[in-house]
Order: C-alpha cells, then structure tokens, then sequence
C-alpha cells in the first residue's frame, strides 16, 4: 500500500514531446510505471519513446482509461492543462511546471475541486511510491521500499531526507513533493489524513518551510487526527523578512510565518522537530521502536 | 515586484478610484514649485521601496515654503533602509475625520483572492493585526464570481455607518478588485482610506506588488520596474539560471534547490556561523552555472569562504564534481572552498574530487562547521 499512485496508476504525460517531458517520461518507464499516453497538441497519433501521443486529454482518457496526469508544459499554459484533465475525469493531476501565475491557480482551483481531482503542485518534484510507481522527477535511485511518509515543500531538500532515511535503512511508503508556491493543490492537511490511512505508512515526515501558516495549521490538524508518529524540519530558519527565497512561499511578511512560530506550534501538537535533518533517522527509530 | 506610491495611485486613479492631488519631484526647485501651486498644508514624501516611511522621517507636513524647502532638503538624498531617496511626492493635505484599512492580497489557505478591512487604519496596522486582529475584517473572494455587488456591500456596510459612504465604497472596492485581477497583483492597499470632511472617500496612500509569475503577460508593470543594487543582483542571477540573495555574514553559499539552500544556511548558523548569501543554482551539473555562481559570492567582498553544497538527485555527483572542477580551473579562487557533495553516485564524485585535491566532507553539518572555522 501507498498513497495517491500505486501500480493500478495510469499515467498520461501533458507536454510529452517537450525536452523534460520526453525525458522524464523515459525514466519513469524505466521505474515501472504505467505510462499509458501523452498528450501534445498537434502531435496526435506519434509515439515518443513507444508511447502514444494525443491531440487533447479528452481523447487520450478515452483510449487509454488513464486515471493520472503530470504536466510539464510551459507554465502560462500549466493552468489550462489541468483544467483540461479534470474535465476529462482524471482524478489525479500533478503540475511540474515552475512559474505558474498565481491567479491562474486561484481560478482553477474551484473547478478541480467541483470535478473532485486532486491536484499537487505546481513547482513541484511529483511524488513516488517506492517498489509501485514514480509520478514525477525525483531520482529514484535514493528511495527504498518501507513504511515512513514523507511530504515536503521542497525538491533537493526532500532527496536529502529520503537519502539519510534510506541510508539509515528506513524504507518510504510514499514521498510527496507539494511545491513551495504560495497557492498549490493537496497540502500538509490532506496527506497527513492519507497516510493515517494508510496501514503501510507507520510514521510520517513532514518537511516545512518558512511563510504562510500551513505548517501551524498542520501542527492542529495533528493534534486533532493523527495518532502515528511525526517529525518535522523547518527550513529558511535564518531567512531574512521579506525576502522571496527561490520558493514563492518561502517568504516572512509583517511577523507571521516563522520558524519559531512554526517550530512552537509542532512542539506543542507532540510533533518532534529536528534542527537538522540528519536528526531525523534516530528520532523516527527511537518513535517506532526500530 | 514592488512599486512606488506615485506608481501605484496613477494605477488606481486609472481606474477611477480617488487619490490625493499630487506631484512627483526629483530637485528641491520642484518641490517649491509644486508645495506653491498645490497649496498648503501639503505633505512632502519619500518615494522608497521599503515601509516604515513615516518612522525613519520621510514623511513630512508642510504649512509654509519655508516647511517645504526644509522638508524637501532633509527628505531627498535620505537613506532609509539602505535605500536612498532620490524622489518625493509633493501631496495636497486633506483634512480627515477617520482612516480606513482596504487590502487586497492572496489567501494560501482559501485559495482565493482575500478582502483584508478594517475601521482602525493607518500607520499602526501592523500592530493592529498583532494585537487585535479581530480588528481585521477577512472576505475571500470567489474567483468565478469575482467581488459582486453584494460582496462589496458586505464589506462596505462593515466599514461605514453612513449609507452614502458605503455607496462610495461599494463602486470603489469593486474597481480595487479589478486593479488586483487585471494586473496579476499579489497585494492592493490603500491605508490610509480617509474619510474626508466633507464626506468623501479618499485613498492617501496606495500600494501594489506584483507576482513575478504573471509579469510575463504584464508588459506595462514589468515596465516600472526599478531594481536596486542587491535586486540588480537577483536579477542578474535570474538571467544566469539562479537564484542569489544578498546577505550580511561572511560564508558563501552555493546549493542546488531553494529548499536544501535555505536548510545550509540555517545550518550555518546553527553552529555558530553566519551566511553571506542564499544562492540556488537549480539542478544542472553545467560547469558555466558554477562559474557564474562563483563569480556572484566572489563579488561579495565579505566573504572568507565558500561552503558548497550539492545533492545529487536528478544530476548526478560524478557530473557535478566534473562541472566544479572545470569551473574552478577557469576561475582562480584565492579563499578556500568546502565542498560537500552526496547522493547519486556519491562514490565516484568525491573520488574525483579527491584526485583534484579540493577539500570535501560527506555530510552537510561537517561542511558548515569546517566552513566556520576557515571563516
């Protein structure tokens, strides 16, 4: 078990015959995973790296029966591709493009939401679930098959978490890479509830960042409904005020969204907070009695 | 992207919204010239991309020339907050009974566009959301239907007592939302919004940052843009394919992923040291990316050493330490250099670096110490 994609994913590529998303399509072939169409239009009834490429998600879903859909298209079109794969009746849409104009995501979201598609991202690395099926960019030569959730704002820094994990012999069930845009699809709240749920998930870790207040709010949201075990890492604690640190959400503005504010709010829901991520191997083996 | 408070009401005066009588000046001479043909009492401003105008002195009342002379001589050429004044907006005073709050900005956690109110507006704002932000009247705005008539209604009759202002308000907040949508704002304010002596609403001061996603299709916005010194910076990086903040300590930074930078630098200071910059080089092993991000921390003249720090994820190390050694042979550092390099194909990236004799460290905590004790 796994969350959000398994082996029953399949996978339609939006923006297939572009650099990334030929590339990426190949790697996640290579994982395993069930690619069953792209989408470019224009480019209906080619095949890149022997699988078929539609016209529009509307034809491509009647094909192949996909059920999920990563986007790699230029980020002024981002928003209308996953509109697109919504009204097609694909329940899953991931959005990898960076860039994303925030009011374009402001106004798909009630759509989405209407349709009940789930959405992650954008500015985001995908997700995986190791042994099933890799939806997205990470490199999957880091992961191991097991039972600890992750979900992170950040790409590079969520490999250096699955790297100590795997090299400390702690396995993932799923890994979420949610994006560090101020406006994005399924945030901390949602997954937590996923990977309550998920009798394969026996702890979950959870990756902040500086800005906004979700991670305050997942901190309650933990305290409410989650009885596994948590830790957490707060990155941008020594960010200046003001400053937009490459994620868009990673931002401080009039003295809300610190990292001692975040930190405060773990501490006080049970949830353990390490102040490097090497910390977190041990913490999670002493929580589960590994 | 930010911009002026002259900027920002010729925005909202566009679309009919009423600001103060006012006139930008870059000399002394000019703000004379406008104090006398504006009247008195007006007010002389500093025209900076930072708050706390007002609290550093930028703002001042002027009752006679003799005030606006003197106001303008201590206002143009002022430093507030590392950002020199070199143009003031000479305002025609209004005479107020209240100052209203009206914002626009985007909500992460509705999704939506958010109508931030209040009837406590003016220079303490901040402290109002802190104290009592109940104070703070909250609306989210649904994207399909945008801020219709009722919507407004809502917000205006939450404000105002008075019937005739809230009719003034209702049109106004409409247009405010228009501004926020049309161009791809990530916040409209107008604090204060007076209410005149006369009855009238009024917006004293107005201001408008943008998203920088969206300034692709917003060429008259990107278009007033004024980068300063440590923005030109940025955006330099920008072109080259990173992302560079300036800031004040000593260790230079060099990381691939925001995230994973951010995360060095906290680490950095954790034991004690402190970062000369955020800089995010993506996710590619071109040695030209490395060269360039070394030439921007060098730039920097008060950095001692360079901590970098590479997670091979998609790009791999061996690809990486190919990339640093190629860039470090065209470009002679003089301070040292920390290099810690881990991930795909680890093994072979530091073996490679090893041969090139260039100093590496497996895991990010020894980096950053061994980077504060060269410092």
């Amino acid at each position: 078990m796994s969350i959000l994609v398994n082996k029953n994913t399949k996978l339609l590529v939006q923006g297939i015959t572009g650099r990334d998303g030929g590339f990426h399509t190949q790697k996640m072939i290579d994982y395993g995973t069930n690619v069953v169409g792209g989408v470019s239009p224009g480019k209906g009834g080619q095949e890149v790296h022997g699988v078929p490429v539609f016209n529009t998600v509307a034809d491509a879903v009647k094909k192949t029966g996909a059920n999920t859909s990563i986007i790699f298209v230029p980020a002024a079109y981002a928003a209308d591709a996953a509109l697109e794969a919504s009204e097609a009746g694909v329940g899953l849409v991931i959005i990898i493009s960076e860039g994303v104009p925030t009011l374009d995501m402001v106004r798909i979201t009630p759509y989405l939401k209407k349709n009940g598609t789930k959405l992650i991202g954008a500015n985001c690395p995908g997700l995986m679930s190791p042994g099933e099926a890799l939806v997205g960019i990470l490199p999957v030569s880091i992961f191991k098959k097991g039972n600890i959730g992750l979900m992170s704002r950040s790409g590079t820094l969520t490999y250096e978490m699955v790297y100590q994990l795997t090299s400390s012999g702690l396995g993932q069930s799923t890994c979420v890479g949610i994006g560090g845009d101020p406006v994005a699809g399924l945030y901390y709240e949602e997954l937590l509830q996923m990977f309550q749920d998920d009798p394969d998930t026996h702890a979950i870790v959870l990756m902040g960042e500086i800005g906004g207040d979700a991670e305050e709010r997942a901190a309650e949201y933990i305290r409410k409904h989650v009885t596994k075990p948590v830790v957490s890492f707060i990155a941008g604690q020594t960010a200046p005020p003001g400053k937009r640190m490459g994620h868009a959400g990673a931002i401080i503005s009039s003295g809300t969204g610190t990292a001692a504010e975040k930190i405060a709010a773990f501490e006080s829901a049970g949830v353990q907070v390490a102040k490097q991520p090497s910390e977190i191997p041990g913490m999670l083996k002493k929580l589960l009695n590994l | 992207m930010k911009i002026h408070e002259y900027q920002a009401k010729e925005i909202l005066a566009r679309y009919e919204i009423p600001v103060t009588k006012e006139v930008l000046c870059y000399t002394v001479a000019e703000v004379k010239a406008a104090a006398e043909k504006l009247g008195y009492p007006c007010v002389v401003k500093a025209q900076v991309l930072t708050g706390g105008r007002g609290k550093a002195g930028g703002v001042k009342l002027a009752r006679t020339l003799a005030d606006a002379t003197s106001a303008a001589e201590a206002i143009l050429g002022m430093d507030i907050k590392g950002f020199k004044v070199e143009k003031v907006l000479v305002a025609q005073g209004v005479s107020f009974v209240n100052e209203i709050y009206a914002g626009l900005t985007i909500d992460r956690n509705t999704k939506s566009v958010v109508f931030m109110a209040s009837r406590e507006g003016g220079v303490e704002i901040e402290e109002v959301a802190k104290d009592n932000p109940d104070a703070i009247l909250k609306f989210a705005i649904d994207p399909d239907l945008g801020i219709t008539p009722f919507v407004a209604r809502k917000i205006a009759y939450a404000l105002f007592d008075d019937s005739k202002l809230a009719n003034q308000a209702v049109v106004m907040f409409q247009k405010l939302y228009q501004v926020f949508i049309d161009t791809d704002a990530s916040l409209v304010e107008i604090n204060p919004l007076v209410i005149t002596s006369d009855g009238n609403l009024l917006a004293l001061d107005g201001k408008m940052t943008f998203d920088d996603n969206a300034l692709f299709r917003q060429p008259e916005i990107l278009a007033l843009n004024e980068p300063d010194e440590d923005e030109i910076k940025e955006l330099y990086a920008k072109d080259k394919g990173l992302s560079y903040i300036r800031l004040d300590g000593n260790i230079g930074c060099m990381v691939n992923g925001a995230g994973l930078a951010m995360a060095t630098m906290d680490m950095i200071k954790l034991y004690g040291g402190e970062p000369a910059n955020f800089l995010d080089i993506g996710g590619s092993s071109n040695p030209q990316k490395v060269v360039d991000a070394m030439n921007l921390i060098l730039s920097d003249k008060n950095v001692k050493v360079v901590m970098i720090n590479i997670f091979g994820g998609i790009t791999r190390c061996d690809d990486v330490a190919k990339g640093l050694i190629s860039a470090l042979e065209q470009i002679k550092v003089k301070i040292p250099i920390v290099i810690r390099l881990s991930g795909t194909n680890s093994k072979e990236g530091l073996e490679i670096l090893k041969n090139a004799n260039l100093p590496i460290v497996e895991t990010m905590s020894e980096a950053a110490q061994m980077a504060i004790s060269l410092a």
